[in-house]
């Protein structure tokens, strides 16, 4: 294989996995402190929706990227508000954040399925990317990709080596237990769905910022349900999340160049392994569960909080 | 995945529904229903479907009321979809081949209504059958592409593996054989007929591993932007992309479904509907093309055009023989061209000279 495919599939695969990494990292987050909110994929499409339009109309990617931010941000906050005060079921309410997402850019998009804009490009950085081979691979990516690798890495620092991740663990694990000695459940809940609608709308934008300069609706198609499967691939372990992102990626960009090579792999096949992966994991994790050698599933995962006091 | 069953939550749009009770018209006004397999801004097949329907609309004006629903997957929810639109309309549009086992089931529980199912092949007393030959277009940007390529090799972008994207296929690498005969093409499924992501990483695959001309047989622009991007040509499908590739699109296949929805709804209205089974293409307007591109040498534009013209005299066939299939064994003799039905219709090979492996 020469070596400028070999850096298109990398490239190719990061540009796949990224959206992943940023929708799973923000789910991950969400699920350490005891919410399960199923709506990722309506908040990525209201952010790719939203960069999309931000990226038309002023050609700011900055301002774009933050657009779809705020956007995510401000959809989840509805799921936030019906799960945390309301006290509404959270399966349910994800789900139609879902559907409530979808309709909702599918109807606010109507007027930008004509445009194009200008995609967010890759960056350059003199010396540095020319170096053969390493440039290309590690110093030429797009901006948003090593952002989101210092996501993950900010989502490991905040829940392991701060005072306010304990306690957001500590509310996931036991959120009675955490009430009694004076923690605010429903407002570090609260805050943490602000940040999953945040990072699933950055991931979303990735797709029309910087995949394809596009806008079309279901564009998100499905990948918003991947990320929910990779949170739990990933154990609800901040860095397991790009392992996984580059493995449900990976497998979707070496499949089409297998094709393109006439290597005969059924395509059907390859699509399932991420998900036979995570069936496997979650059953594993079951059995290392009964044995009491992991603790990484947040216990009061979906479980709704009443203060009775 | 679970797009589908989420994102058929129903988009219906009743149009003009008021303008039944206000007109001089005697006759209460055909009720007509079509299904999308997805979003009318894809600006490829639904789009292109959509546009059909305006043009029906515009043109029988009061005698109609239509009503579409987008993004209807092709599993259990078609039939869902299909079956309360029969309850409320005289005439049912089914505009994807999955909506082909879920048509004829419904339309034997509903008599009265009259189907019409694109791109299948099962005919019933109340079920049409129509589509348009659109490997006559792919024929056309075939030579475009046979000539236009500088690596050789041409990518495309393919959906499922049913007859009609077969064809597609088939007829594209002939006509490109025909005009360069070291042409090869790669064929890469994504398994899907609208995700720009997906289509994007496709385009993006085949470029990378050499192909400097890109087809495809998916609803989407995204491919159309990465050839933009990345320099290489394409071709527009179902529309015209010209806006997401000046300079990459080469020209496009149009599909132009307008005048043979206005003439069944129409039908319908005065009563002469029956099930016929029609099978047009650039003779008969239903396959057009966009504007060929400037940057194309004039020579090739010219070859294309002629293939153009002869095509809508029917002078040329696409699939003239002898072919021979991918395992050598002979399809077509000399001269000899296919019948409809089966070998079109049904279309499972590919031809003699295709590198990559049946689909399975």
């Amino acid at each position: 294989m020469n070596e400028s495919l070999f850096i298109n599939i990398i490239i190719g695969i990061s540009i796949a996995s990224t959206p992943l990494i940023f929708a799973a990292i923000g789910e991950l987050l969400v699920e350490r402190s005891g919410v399960l909110n199923l709506g990722v994929e309506g908040m990525m499409i209201v952010g790719a929706l939203l960069g999309f339009i931000v990226q038309f109309h002023t050609g700011n990617p900055f301002l774009a990227v933050f657009a779809a931010l705020l956007g995510g941000m401000a959809i989840s906050s509805i799921f936030a508000f019906l799960t945390q005060f309301l006290l509404t079921n959270q399966v349910a309410t994800g789900l139609a954040l879902t559907l409530f997402g979808l309709g909702f850019s599918a109807f606010a998009g109507r007027g930008y399925t004509e445009e194009t804009i200008v995609l967010i490009k890759a960056i350059h950085i003199p010396v540095l990317s020319d170096i053969p081979f390493i440039g290309p691979l590690v110093f030429s990516m797009n901006p948003l990709v090593y952002l989101a690798f210092l996501m993950v890495y900010l989502v490991w620092w905040f829940l392991f080596k701060t005072k306010q991740g304990l306690i957001l663990r500590s509310i996931g694990d036991n959120h009675d237990a955490a009430h009694a000695i004076g923690h605010n459940v429903v407002r570090y809940r609260f805050m943490a769905i602000l940040f999953g609608g945040a990072m699933a709308g950055v991931g979303g934008a990735f797709l029309s910022l910087v995949q394809v300069p596009i806008w079309g609706e279901d564009m998100t198609a499905g990948r918003g349900w991947i990320a929910l499967g990779l949170v739990v691939f990933a154990s609800w372990q901040p860095f397991r999340i790009i392992l996984g992102a580059i493995l449900f990626g990976g497998i979707t960009v070496l499949q089409l160049h297998a094709q393109g090579f006439d290597i005969r792999i059924s395509a059907q096949y390859l699509s399932m392994l991420p998900y036979l992966a995570t069936i496997i994991i979650l059953v594993s994790l079951r059995i290392r569960l009964k044995n009491k050698t992991n603790r990484t599933v947040p216990n009061c995962l979906g479980r709704i909080f009443h203060s009775t006091s | 995945m679970s797009k589908g069953r989420f994102s058929s939550i129903l988009k219906l749009s009743v149009l003009s529904a008021v303008l039944a009770f206000t007109s001089n018209v005697s006759a209460d006004p055909v009720k007509a229903a079509f299904v999308y397999i997805g979003p009318t801004g894809d600006h490829g097949w639904t789009y292109a479907h959509d546009e059909g329907v305006k043009y029906a609309k515009e043109k029988l004006g009061d005698d109609v009321i239509v009503t579409t629903i987008e993004n209807v997957a092709e599993n259990s929810d078609s039939e869902r979809v299909i079956t309360s639109l029969a309850r409320k309309n005289d005439i049912v549009f089914t505009t994807s081949f999955g909506y082909m086992n879920p048509t004829i089931k419904v339309a034997k529980r509903y008599p009265d209504v009259k189907f019409e199912h694109a791109t299948g092949y099962m005919l019933e007393d109340n079920v049409s059958v129509y589509s348009a030959r659109f490997y006559e277009g792919r024929h056309v940007i075939g030579k475009i592409a046979g000539r236009m390529t500088e690596s050789n090799v041409i990518g495309y972008i393919a959906s499922f593996p049913i007859p009609e994207v077969i064809r597609g296929i088939n007829s594209a690498f002939l006509a490109a054989k025909s005009v360069n005969p070291d042409v090869q093409i790669k064929v890469v499924w994504v398994y899907s007929w609208y995700d720009p992501g997906k289509e994007a990483d496709a385009a993006n695959a085949l470029i990378a591993q050499g192909a400097d001309v890109l087809m495809q047989h998916t609803d989407s622009t995204a491919a159309m932007t990465v050839a933009e991007e990345k320099g290489v040509h394409a071709f527009g499908q179902a529309s015209n992309m010209r806006e997401w590739g000046p300079n990459a699109q080469l020209t496009g296949i149009i599909n132009d479904w307008g005048p043979y929805y206005a003439d069944r709804i129409a039908a319908v209205r005065d009563g002469t509907w029956t099930s016929s089974d029609t099978f047009a293409g650039v003779q008969q307007g239903m396959v057009k093309f966009a504007p060929m591109n400037n940057n194309m040498p004039t020579e090739v534009k010219n070859e294309a055009m002629q293939a153009i013209i002869d095509l809508s005299m029917g002078a040329i066939h696409p699939f003239t023989g002898p072919i021979n299939k991918q395992d050598g064994s002979p399809w077509l003799a000399e001269g000899e061209t296919p019948p409809n039905f089966p070998d079109l219709l049904t279309m499972d090979f590919y031809v003699e000279g295709i590198d990559s492996q049946y689909p399975n």
